[in-house]
């Protein structure tokens, strides 16, 4: 099971924080210092498994960004690794090219987003068109 | 003074223009006032706007509780946007310790009849994400009449809530269970992935579930048979050319939790793995996660022999790969394998040491647990070569785990205790103050095991010891043996090591320098302090030297050392005679016994305390360096018993009083308690005063005829609330003619004080006839007992 979907930029600065299990709100704060630097300490030779605390950390780094997933023991981590890289995928093609200020900008579509596709820490759906068919609807009415 | 608020793509560009901590802090409190304002008497229609911001703040890690209510005010409007907002708000802000989170409930019960689906799905993923225990079991029946909803959109959403359901009230299982075998024939992969999630959760809280659901195994494996086939690929769901591998995991993690310990269920998935691990391309990462998967459920499920080998070979296939995140996984599955299929992990050790060497810590600690595991009694020597290579270069946090590793393996396959003794010297040297302590006391007992080879250690030792004293452990096992066998160091040669001319003084110059140093811990200096003391007897000059230390510590600050100086002080001065006895080599130490600091104490105490009685046997022995041990330790004063007199000078005079001053203050008169035929049997009796509940009775068998007494037995019994120790006889021959009696001793506490009765029996063979008596012992004094 997933417990946290974490993007923090190099500098710290959390972009995206969704947590599956509750944690306090200043523990989440230390939580999210201590994962960007046991992340930002690897090399990109280090395979991107860490083992932290009691679960275990998958990370992918997309230029100044990083995507850290928490999950516990049972999730393969090749797969989640895979689901990061879909997720990104889908933030591209809504945003078009997405960066990080998209991002920053759009926080509430982007936590759409992730709810399509995570649902308590479980995925739930990976087809691009069908995630972000409800979110363009979504921008159909509002335009209107 | 009213600030026109601001937008969030404002509010945004503020933070972020803001060069300083504080300044940031500073923008987003004013913003804060603000929110709270609108909060209080705001326009509904931009509520919205004002709860972004907030959370937006809130991911910032700033406190939010305030927008608790509003959340709920803007779930309860009729606008999608309020609710959207209002959903999110509620996701991050509200979760079951905050009493506002149960008026959700009747929300979510309106939205989820309401037949906008967008609606819907908001409330289905917010009841899954932050739903408690009783909002579950109160929307649990809307939720299930969702799931048999024509759009897949909604099934999806409600089948993982139906997850999280189960979790926080596990009695709902029962209401999700007929559903789900309706769920699997969908085409939907959204619900199928949904579905086996749910299943597998139920299979796992529930045995009865799990039997239940093995009914299902075919449609699953031919479900993923469809998947993998390419006449079922659909390039809807396909990453990289592999149709939907989130879903092949899912059915493949199902897989293996119905299969696990079940024979049947096992053979009809072995074709299918096959197949899966065969076709499947693992050119790209998401392949590679579908074999994974497919390994793991190898191993665990019952699987035919060429399939675990097949397995085998593609986890030593990923750890030839040059992707870092593959070796990784290769590692931590052939740990899962290593216990059950052993040789054929053995295989790939080569490559496993290879990993050793990697400069990624994950990797590197996967690798060491691996290579620990794969130790074995023909491949030791290699592997510790390797391991303690690995030991010098590796990170701090993996030292510990290495260190005991290494140690752990030696002892169990050690091929010759030179090579053990060797091995736990390196590692000492090399990672000492990591190592656990009882790793000196091993050492000491496995040195002390191995006679022939205590000139090597101990010369090996003084060179470790002359090069470096910071090493804890190290430093104490080279004192020890230093003090143990410190003639044979300065003896001259042995074969197996290079020839080493130590001089006397160099030695209590090294110790001395180990008392010294501010790296020492105390206990180090303790065992340096006792080496020296030994070594007084062991070296032929004279003493000056060692005396004078001695003395200097016998003011040091620390107690432990104090005492122990100030001990070995009185050694030198009053009881010089006895110091080559008490300072003789130690003997053999059981195993486990304690630390060999207090092991050493015990022989030396043991040696002032022991009674004058006959011969101490075993248990006698033991009996008191037990008392010892409870009373020894780092305490220094009093509690040494038994003190005698009370005398002036302190307790440790006591001590070495003891084996000259008489033991009882008034004796108890013998006492004769049997005669036939000129066998007679006397009884005396001692109370030592320490212990006022124990009586020793010795008895004596003396023979006044002309034959001998022989095959002569003495048994005693005494009340139940009397403990009696019956100890081994000096004979069981009573020669003629007053020959040589023989004596037994009986030991008996009596810790009520009651009055003492004694039953003795007596066997032996006489003038050619056995003879048996029984007797009660009468007048026994009342000293005996009172």
């Amino acid at each position: 099971m997933i417990k946290f979907f974490l993007m923090v930029n190099k500098q710290g600065q959390t972009r995206l924080s969704k947590y599956y299990e509750h944690v306090d709100i200043h523990k989440r704060t230390l939580l999210e210092t201590e994962v960007i630097k046991s992340c930002l300490s690897r090399s990109s030779e280090q395979c991107s498994f860490v083992e932290y605390k009691d679960f275990k950390l998958i990370y992918r780094q997309y230029a100044a960004l990083f995507i850290v997933v928490g999950v516990n023991d049972t999730e393969n981590e090749m797969a989640i690794y895979e689901f990061i890289h879909n997720f990104v995928e889908v933030l591209d093609d809504y945003f078009s090219r997405v960066s990080e200020l998209d991002i920053m900008f759009n926080l509430d579509k982007v936590h759409i987003i992730l709810d399509e596709m995570l649902l308590n820490g479980c995925i739930v759906e990976t087809n691009r068109a069908r995630i972000l068919a409800p979110l363009l609807i979504l921008d159909k009415m509002s335009e209107s | 003074m009213v600030m026109s608020s601001l937008k969030l793509q404002d509010l945004i560009e503020e933070i972020r223009g803001a060069k300083t901590q504080a300044q940031e802090r500073e923008v987003i409190q004013k913003e804060c006032a603000h929110i709270r304002a609108s909060f209080r008497d705001g326009d509904p229609l931009h509520r919205h706007r004002q709860l972004a911001k907030l959370l937006y703040v809130h991911m910032l890690g700033y406190p939010a509780h305030f927008g608790q209510m509003e959340c709920l005010k803007l779930i309860a409007s009729p606008r999608f946007i309020d609710k959207r907002v209002g959903y999110l708000g509620a996701m991050l802000l509200l979760d079951e310790r905050q009493d506002a989170h149960l008026l959700i409930t009747n929300s979510i019960k309106n939205d989820l009849s309401q037949g906008i689906q967008a609606v819907q799905g908001l409330a289905l993923c917010t009841l899954s994400t932050m739903g408690s225990a009783e909002m579950c079991r109160d929307l649990a029946t809307e939720v299930e009449k969702l799931l048999l909803e024509r759009s897949p959109y909604l099934r999806k959403k409600a089948v993982l809530t139906a997850v999280h359901m189960i979790r926080k009230v596990p009695e709902l299982s029962d209401t999700f269970l007929p559903v789900c075998a309706k769920l699997l024939h969908e085409r939907h992969h959204g619900v199928l992935l949904g579905t086996i999630t749910l299943i597998t959760e139920l299979c796992e809280r529930s045995p009865a579930a799990l039997k239940h659901f093995r009914k299902v195994v075919p449609q699953l494996v031919q479900i993923l048979r469809t998947l993998v086939s390419t006449t079922g690929y659909s390039t809807e769901h396909s990453i990289s050319g592999v149709s939907d591998p989130f879903l092949q995991v899912q059915i493949l993690r199902l897989l293996r939790i119905l299969g696990r310990n079940h024979e049947e269920s096992s053979e009809s998935m072995n074709d299918l793995l096959a197949q899966v691990a065969t076709n499947t391309d693992t050119s790209r990462n998401a392949g590679s996660a579908v074999l994974f998967e497919t390994v793991l459920t190898i191993v665990d499920i019952r699987s035919a022999a060429g399939l675990r080998v097949l397995a085998v070979n593609i986890l030593g296939r990923f750890l030839l790969n040059s992707d870092k995140n593959i070796r990784y996984v290769a590692l931590t599955s052939l740990l899962r394998l290593v216990q059950s299929d052993h040789s054929a992990v053995q295989r790939h050790r080569p490559t496993v040491v290879e990993c050793l060497r990697e400069p990624d810590a994950s990797l590197s600690r996967r690798a060491l647990e691996l290579s620990l595991a794969l130790v074995n009694s023909s491949n030791v020597r290699a592997m510790t070569q390797e391991l303690q290579g690995f030991l010098e270069t590796c990170p701090l946090d993996l030292r510990a785990d290495c260190a005991s590793g290494i140690l752990l393996a030696a002892e169990r396959f050690a091929p010759t205790k030179r090579w053990h003794i060797d091995t736990i010297l390196r590692v000492l040297t090399m990672a000492g103050t990591h190592v656990r302590d009882d790793a000196v006391a091993n050492l000491t007992q496995l040195i002390g095991g191995a006679q022939e080879l205590h000139a090597y250690s101990v010369r090996r030792l003084y060179s470790a010891l002359a090069q470096d004293i910071s090493q804890q452990p190290l430093v104490q096992v080279a004192a020890w043996c230093i003090g143990e066998y410190g003639d044979l160091l300065l003896e001259g040669s042995c074969e197996e090591t290079e020839p080493l001319q130590v001089e006397e003084e160099e030695v209590l110059a090294l110790l001395e320098r180990v008392l010294q140093s501010h790296v020492s811990l105390p206990a180090t200096r303790g065992y340096a302090l006792t080496a020296l003391m030994k070594l007084s007897t062991r070296l032929r000059g004279d003493n000056n030297r060692i005396r004078q230390v001695v003395s200097i510590y016998g003011s040091c600050l620390d107690v432990e050392l104090q005492q122990r100086a100030v001990e070995y002080n009185t050694l030198f001065r009053k009881y010089d005679h006895m110091r080559a006895a008490i300072l003789e080599k130690m003997p053999l130490v059981e195993r486990g016994g304690p630390q060999a600091d207090e092991e050493v104490k015990e022989s030396q105490e043991g040696t002032r305390l022991l009674e004058p009685a006959p011969v101490p046997t075993e248990p006698q022995a033991s009996k008191l360096l037990d008392l010892l041990d409870l009373l020894d330790g780092p305490s220094e004063d009093s509690q040494q018993p038994p003190p005698v007199d009370s005398s002036p000078e302190g307790t440790l005079i006591h001590l070495l009083d003891l084996p000259c001053a008489p033991l009882t203050p008034a004796p108890i008169p013998n006492l004769k308690v049997f005669e036939r035929e000129g066998l007679q049997l006397n009884l005396s009796f001692v109370r030592p005063p320490g212990t006022p509940t124990l009586l020793v009775i010795t008895v004596t068998a003396t023979n006044a005829s002309e034959g001998d007494v022989t095959h002569f037995i003495c048994q005693a019994a005494v009340p139940k609330s009397f403990q009696l120790q019956l100890q081994a006889p000096s004979g069981d021959t009573v020669p003629a003619q007053g020959g040589l009696p023989v004596t037994q001793v009986l030991r008996i506490l009596n810790p009520n004080k009651a009055p003492l009765r004694l039953k003795l029996r007596l066997t032996y063979n006489h003038y050619g006839q056995s003879v048996q008596e029984v007797f009660e012992v009468n007048n026994l004094p009342v000293e005996t007992w009172q």
